[in-house]
């Protein structure tokens, strides 16, 4: 397992390395750069000017010494300066990231829960009524745009209603702390991550539904029926644990992408998270942050798909004596 | 005179009574709206829209402007001009201070002006005409102009010539001063706190120099990125303003008839914003002129204005916006007339070459124009196409000279010679910038023109001037005029006095105040 472990991580870090190149080049496919898009927002610019933010963001020097340098940086784990924001992009992140995580990582815990809870209902009742409901209800979800369904939950939960908050991560100004505090962030957290959380769950409801009916038409289940064991003991013990490896593959994948931040979501309920700095970062070519993002998020990709390797090996022993 | 939309406060303020001869009342917090974050508050750096909303309460000029563009005093009190428009002097106010204590003072203009001229790219063609600055003592300070320069007193506003404190600035780079991060200035407001992502927090200065002001206890910036997210903050009341800009002009019928909802076309009329479609003259179909004069029949502009901006605005007719000075109110124009447009198109030679359209990649208000003028174009039968970009690849194409027909506004900063000629003259032929002679127009008679006219002492022979630029200009259709943009201010009916002056909300909210 150590040395497993330990190679993996080697991997990581070249295929990290290469994103990082590959990334340096993409982003600079874009048209234009981020002095253009400074000059252009100040209404007025002359030579002079756009010559001044060039030489402020590095963008006068050659190409290659730009990537040199930038990689040089990011083995050092420095991920360079914002000259946009004056400010270190390592604290730029920093100050998103609780935010981001708080709000995928709720959305994903109520993902993962309602789904496998639903799936598993609607394998239990295959057919049934209840089982066309919570499928038809989580495709719903999950084809209607998720921005739709934000502003909807909005006008209805914030406007008409008046129950919970349209916007922001907590009350401003109120000066709330301690307790108070996280109620108030909660009270702002349920809307966006509900909407994150709904969209997300349609595909674990249908990934554990149709693999619990896959495992129980096997011998095993079988076998177990057959030695008198209690339905619910199956469905759990026998069924479920044996159905949840794809349902782990696809919730490590899904955790990989938690830091990316969830841009639309973010958007629209000003969640002041990483998925809307890289966007912003993205429209105004800021290329550090841009590309401190997608190390960062890159960086966690990787890290989640070891942990998903090493969940399985908890989850279905099967795996490691395999190798 | 840009057109006032005041709508559903009419009633409140009736029943109100006295609300009027009300006196201020100090207290209070406002809530506003800033659309998009800025990338920082040092407004000598940098001189974006946002930026200045925001630090336009930190920053002061030297003057301030009314409506109709008089002067009003700002760090200045009083100042005079000589008979020969060669020498302005100010006389300061007495007994600023900084916001960290320290005295301001002459030494801090010397300071500043010299900084701008480093940093701040209006302000180097501002000060391009003044052979020197002193200040003969403490609260003093005289400019003299190597040649006389018409708009020279317009050029004061806190945008275009912030005071940058000298204590803090002088011997640094500029670039990493810590200072950039919480802006030290002299306004009524002071910088207090900036949570990236969600809002930015300004606090009163108690030592304000102007007695008793400001009214406001603090001063909250929402940073919210979606423009209907914007509108149901205004609804559910955690925000009571709206800049103009922050809404998406479709929800500003809605929102205005709220109760107790106000709207206000006012406080943009130093800025004048004026739309055009930037005509590239140096290729295609567009050089011709007889195509280019079409393009200008072809399009309804009161359809847009109607229908894409929900009745804001207004056809604009020439180069120079009804709200700058020296417009001249007599020259109509281009009307909307599709069978002229298809006669001239005739007369041009076209023979339906593809032409592409840019829009402006500022929303949906902009997308739906794009749509709009394309249907003008096809119905006269020109090929039009419409090509999507983002902010940054919109500045690229344009300032690269990469379009045939691009969408653009500007502001013209109250005189022809500041915010008017950068577009039509021939040395503003220069790549790399979107706000210059895009169009690649040259014509020496109006070099000679605009020159004479920036140059002119006297309002009578500065209006001759630039009313001969009009007609020619006209003429020639070097771009094709839009409208006179308005961004209405909306705020709660309760917040009173934020706009006073021809600078808008960017003016601060030093006369704000909140009814109770």
């Amino acid at each position: 397992m150590g040395l497993f472990i330990a190679r993996r991580i080697g991997k990581g870090v070249v295929v990290l390395l290469a994103i990082v190149v590959l990334n340096f080049f993409l982003i600079r496919l874009a048209p234009g750069d981020p002095a253009l898009v400074m000059a252009g927002e100040a209404g007025a610019a002359d030579e002079v000017f756009v010559a001044q933010l060039r030489e402020k963001f590095a963008l006068d020097q050659p190409l290659p010494r730009q990537l040199a340098s930038y990689v040089r940086n990011i083995v050092g784990l420095d991920l360079g300066y914002s000259v946009r924001q004056q400010m270190p992009v390592a604290t730029l992140i920093g100050d998103r990231l609780p935010a981001t995580l708080l709000l995928t990582g709720t959305a994903f815990l109520i993902s993962l829960a309602l789904g496998v809870l639903f799936g598993a209902l609607a394998a239990r009742r295959a057919g049934s009524l209840a089982d066309t409901a919570i499928t038809g209800v989580a495709l719903l979800f999950y084809a209607t745009p998720l921005f739709w369904v934000s502003l909807m939950a909005i006008i209805v939960f914030s406007v008409r209603l008046d129950w919970l908050p349209s916007f922001g991560f907590e009350t401003v100004g109120a000066g709330y702390a301690g307790l108070a505090r996280a109620a108030d962030i909660a009270h702002h957290l349920v809307l966006p991550a509900m909407t994150l959380g709904l969209f997300f769950m349609a595909v674990y409801v249908r990934m554990t539904r149709a693999s619990m009916l896959e495992v129980m038409g096997l011998d095993f289940v079988k076998t177990a029926r057959a030695k008198g064991l209690a339905e619910g003991v199956i469905q759990r013990r026998h069924v479920l644990r044996n159905a949840l490896l794809p349902v782990v593959t696809l919730a490590g994948l899904q955790a990989g992408t938690l830091v990316g931040g969830a841009v639309l979501t973010e958007t629209v309920f000003a969640w002041p998270g990483i998925g809307r700095l890289m966007y912003e970062a993205l429209l105004q070519r800021d290329y550090n942050l841009l590309l401190g993002v997608f190390v960062v998020s890159s960086g966690m990709v990787l890290v989640f798909n070891l942990v998903t390797d090493v969940v399985y090996r908890v989850v279905d022993p099967r795996i490691e004596a395999a190798r | 005179m840009i057109r006032h939309v005041v709508t559903g406060c009419a009633l409140v303020l009736a029943l109100s009574g006295a609300a009027a001869a009300q006196a201020p009342r100090a207290g209070g917090v406002a809530n506003a709206v800033i659309q998009p974050e800025p990338p920082g508050l040092m407004l000598g750096l940098l001189q974006n829209g946002p930026t200045q909303m925001v630090a336009g309460n930190i920053y002061e000029g030297l003057l301030r402007y009314d409506d109709a563009l008089k002067p009003l005093p700002g760090l200045a009190e009083s100042w005079s001009v000589s008979p020969d428009g060669r020498t302005y002097t100010f006389t300061l106010a007495k007994g600023v201070t900084w916001h960290d204590g320290k005295p301001f003072g002459a030494d801090d203009v010397l300071f500043s002006i010299e900084f701008l001229k480093q940093n701040h790219a209006r302000a180097r063609g501002n000060m391009a005409k003044v052979a020197s600055v002193t200040a003969p003592d403490s609260g003093t300070v005289v400019f003299t102009l190597s040649e006389p320069f018409g708009p020279f007193l317009g050029v004061f506003e806190v945008g275009s010539l912030p005071m940058i404190p000298r204590h803090l600035y002088e011997g640094t780079d500029p670039k990493t001063n810590p200072a950039n991060n919480s802006p030290v200035g002299t306004g009524p407001y002071m910088f207090k706190e900036w949570k990236k992502g969600s809002y930015i927090r300004l606090v009163r200065n108690p030592r304000y120099h102007v007695a008793g002001k400001p009214y406001l206890d603090e001063i909250y910036w929402h940073v919210i990125p979606d423009a209907a997210a914007r509108a149901v903050a205004f609804e559910t009341g955690k925000v009571d303003i709206l800049p103009g800009g922050s809404v998406e002009n479709f929800d500003v019928p809605r929102l205005s008839k709220l109760k107790g909802a106000c709207v206000t076309g006012k406080g943009w009329e130093f800025f004048g914003p004026h739309s055009w479609l930037w005509l590239n003259n140096r290729k295609g179909p567009t050089a011709s002129k007889a195509f280019r004069q079409a393009v200008s029949y072809a399009i309804d502009r009161d359809f847009a204005r109607d229908v894409v901006w929900n009745g804001l605005g207004k056809p604009a007719t020439g180069p120079i916006s009804s709200a700058t000075r020296y417009h001249n109110a007599a020259l109509a124009g281009y009307a909307y007339d599709p069978a002229k447009a298809k006669a001239l198109l005739k007369q041009a030679g076209y023979k339906g070459e593809t032409v592409r359209l840019l829009p402006l990649p500022y929303g949906e208000t902009w997308q739906r124009w794009g749509e709009a003028v394309r249907q003008n174009l096809e119905d006269v039968g020109i090929r039009t196409e419409l090509v999507a970009t983002d902010v940054a690849g919109w500045n690229q194409k344009t300032a690269d000279w990469d379009y045939d027909i691009a969408f653009t506004y500007l502001y013209q900063y109250g005189d022809p010679a500041l915010g008017v000629a950068r577009n039509y003259i021939s040395s503003q032929i220069t790549k790399g910038s979107p706000w210059n002679n895009v169009e690649g127009y040259a014509n020496p008679a109006v070099d000679a023109a605009f020159a004479e006219g920036a140059a002119a002492v006297g309002d009578d022979r500065r209006q001759a001037i630039y009313d001969g630029v009009q007609k020619t200009l006209i003429e020639d259709a070097p771009v094709a005029w839009l409208l006179e943009l308005q961004f209405p201010t909306i705020t709660r009916c309760t917040v009173r006095d934020l706009v006073t002056t021809g600078i808008g909300v960017n003016d601060g909210f030093r006369d704000a105040w909140i009814e109770r």
